[in-house]
């Protein structure tokens, strides 16, 4: 197999590998940013809380993510006048933001969920203890519930971190040189789709197995206390 | 237990049948997303000149022809894959393709042309295009001819169709569309959609990147239903019934020079 064709668009998808890095990388921090207190307000007592968030929650989990991207990019198209008329337009027209902005609002619905439930998973008996200690709800859940619900979502979380560097690759659709949007147009002129989808394809692959690298490391770290210590720290000798 | 048996044997022995009288049978795919030459109507049909003259083509050849619709930049991978044996969307004969696919002659050949905003004064040239933002069909030769010619001072945006460029158009997100002047004008610029867009420039024809006109691609090596192609093209020609369909879509001779 004549290789030639990958070596020589290797920079050019490599760049394109940096945009799906940037796209994946911004949407999930602003959206693990919107995610905790989303999760904590699906939790409320207060239904006229929860229940958009639910129904917020519940319309990004329930729609495919190709129709939202179209729904956002191709549908702000058509209120064009309005949008610019408040401003928005400057932002709507780019599609990075729109990009952006639909996977960040997907991602935090998906991130909003798995917190919940990993929130409702702490035992009662913590959240107690912490109470008669007269912990108030904002010290219980920085100090108690937070922490240890973002250990039980890890694995969860990484999924979703996965899936959401994959979901990108939807982002060609509506014109960015993501790293598959670059693959379909050097393919558009090669017609070499199995050599370019396949370099494509390694490099998602790369880019997961170090996402897979750094979420083990977090994981390794929160769960120190899990551990049994190595011995030279616990013998005798070191509490004399 | 038998009769279930030999029901299924039945259907079986049908099957093989079929395939074996299947030697006149051809796939055709077509992309069914550009107007006026292919779309798909309301009810899920396919339409357009390329699927008519597709059918009049299959009907003087004796071939019995099924359509299938695909994506336009997967369109020549979908033909190598054997998804179907010839490809009749308008596809421009070009030195590029010819080295992967076989074409017949062609069947019709129509200049490229850019459209602008009415009154947005941008002319076609280096000096007036700088900066400006223009929307193509991905894996076209429009945009190859756009990244060739003014790649250096155009932004280029591809779309997987030219109905998606011609939305961007409307929301401002381009500046300019590039594509085939018929399919801009009966696809979009005669549409409720198109009355604030206008032509503007020369007609491009370079054969360089425009080749030499729409052809039916076939697999390489498919010689014999490129042959009978080629000799249904003429018959058409020659029987009037292209001049019919020509006549269904446009007031002009769609078949060039």
């Amino acid at each position: 197999m004549d290789l030639t064709i990958i070596w020589e668009s290797l920079p050019r998808l490599l760049g394109g590998a940096l945009l799906t890095l940037e796209i994946t990388g911004l949407s999930i921090l602003i959206g693990l940013a919107l995610a905790v207190p989303l999760a904590i307000m699906r939790l409320s007592d207060k239904s006229y809380i929860r229940i958009p968030v639910y129904s917020y929650i519940f319309y990004f989990r329930g729609t495919p993510l190709l129709v939202q991207l179209f729904l956002v990019y191709y549908g702000s198209g058509q209120f064009q006048e309005f949008l610019d008329r408040v401003g928005l337009w400057l932002f709507f027209r780019e599609a990075y933001f729109c990009a952006v902005l639909t996977l960040t609002l997907n991602t935090a619905a998906y991130t909003a969920e798995i917190l919940r439930g990993s929130i409702q998973s702490i035992p009662r008996g913590e959240v107690e203890a912490a109470r008669a200690h007269g912990m108030s709800s904002v010290l219980l859940y920085r100090r108690i519930v937070l922490p240890k619900a973002f250990r039980l979502a890890l694995p969860a979380y990484t999924n979703e971190v996965i899936f959401l560097l994959q979901a990108t690759s939807l982002v060609s659709i509506i014109t960015l040189l993501d790293l598959t949007g670059v693959a379909r147009i050097i393919v558009a002129r090669s017609f070499e789709p199995y050599k370019l989808y396949i370099a494509a394809g390694v490099i998602y692959l790369l880019i997961t197995y170090v996402i897979l690298y750094i979420s083990k490391r977090v994981e390794h770290r929160l769960s120190a206390h899990l551990r049994k210590r190595s011995s030279p720290n616990v013998s005798p000798s070191n509490f004399r | 237990m038998r009769k279930l048996l030999c029901t299924v044997m039945c259907l079986i022995l049908a099957s093989t049948a079929t395939i074996v009288s299947a030697q006149t049978r051809v796939t055709l795919g077509t992309e069914g997303a550009y107007p006026p030459f292919n779309w798909i109507d309301e009810n899920g049909d396919l339409q357009g000149f390329d699927v008519d003259i597709g059918n009049a083509l299959c009907n003087a050849a004796n071939l019995e022809c099924e359509w299938v619709v695909q994506d336009w930049d997967g369109i020549i991978p979908g033909l190598l894959a054997q998804k179907y044996d010839a490809i009749v969307a308008s596809m421009s004969i070009t030195k590029e393709r010819k080295q992967k696919v076989d074409f017949t002659k062609k069947y019709y050949n129509t200049p490229a042309k850019f459209v602008r905003v009415k009154g947005s004064g941008i002319e076609i040239n280096k000096d007036s295009l700088n900066g400006k933002t223009v929307g193509v069909q991905r894996a076209t030769i429009h945009e190859n001819f756009l990244r060739d010619n003014y790649g250096d001072v155009v932004s280029i945006k591809a779309y997987a169709s030219q109905e998606e460029a011609n939305l961007d158009f409307l929301a401002g997100r381009v500046d300019l569309l590039l594509a085939d002047s018929v399919a801009l004008l009966d696809g979009f610029i005669n549409t409720d959609d198109g009355n604030n867009a206008e032509f503007v420039g020369p007609d491009f024809t370079d054969p360089r990147w425009f080749g030499e006109g729409v052809g039916i691609a076939t697999r390489k090596g498919d010689a014999q239903l490129t042959e009978s192609l080629n000799a249904a093209i003429d018959a058409i020609r020659s029987n009037g019934t292209y001049a019919e369909i020509n006549a269904k879509y446009f007031d002009f001779d769609v078949y060039g020079d």
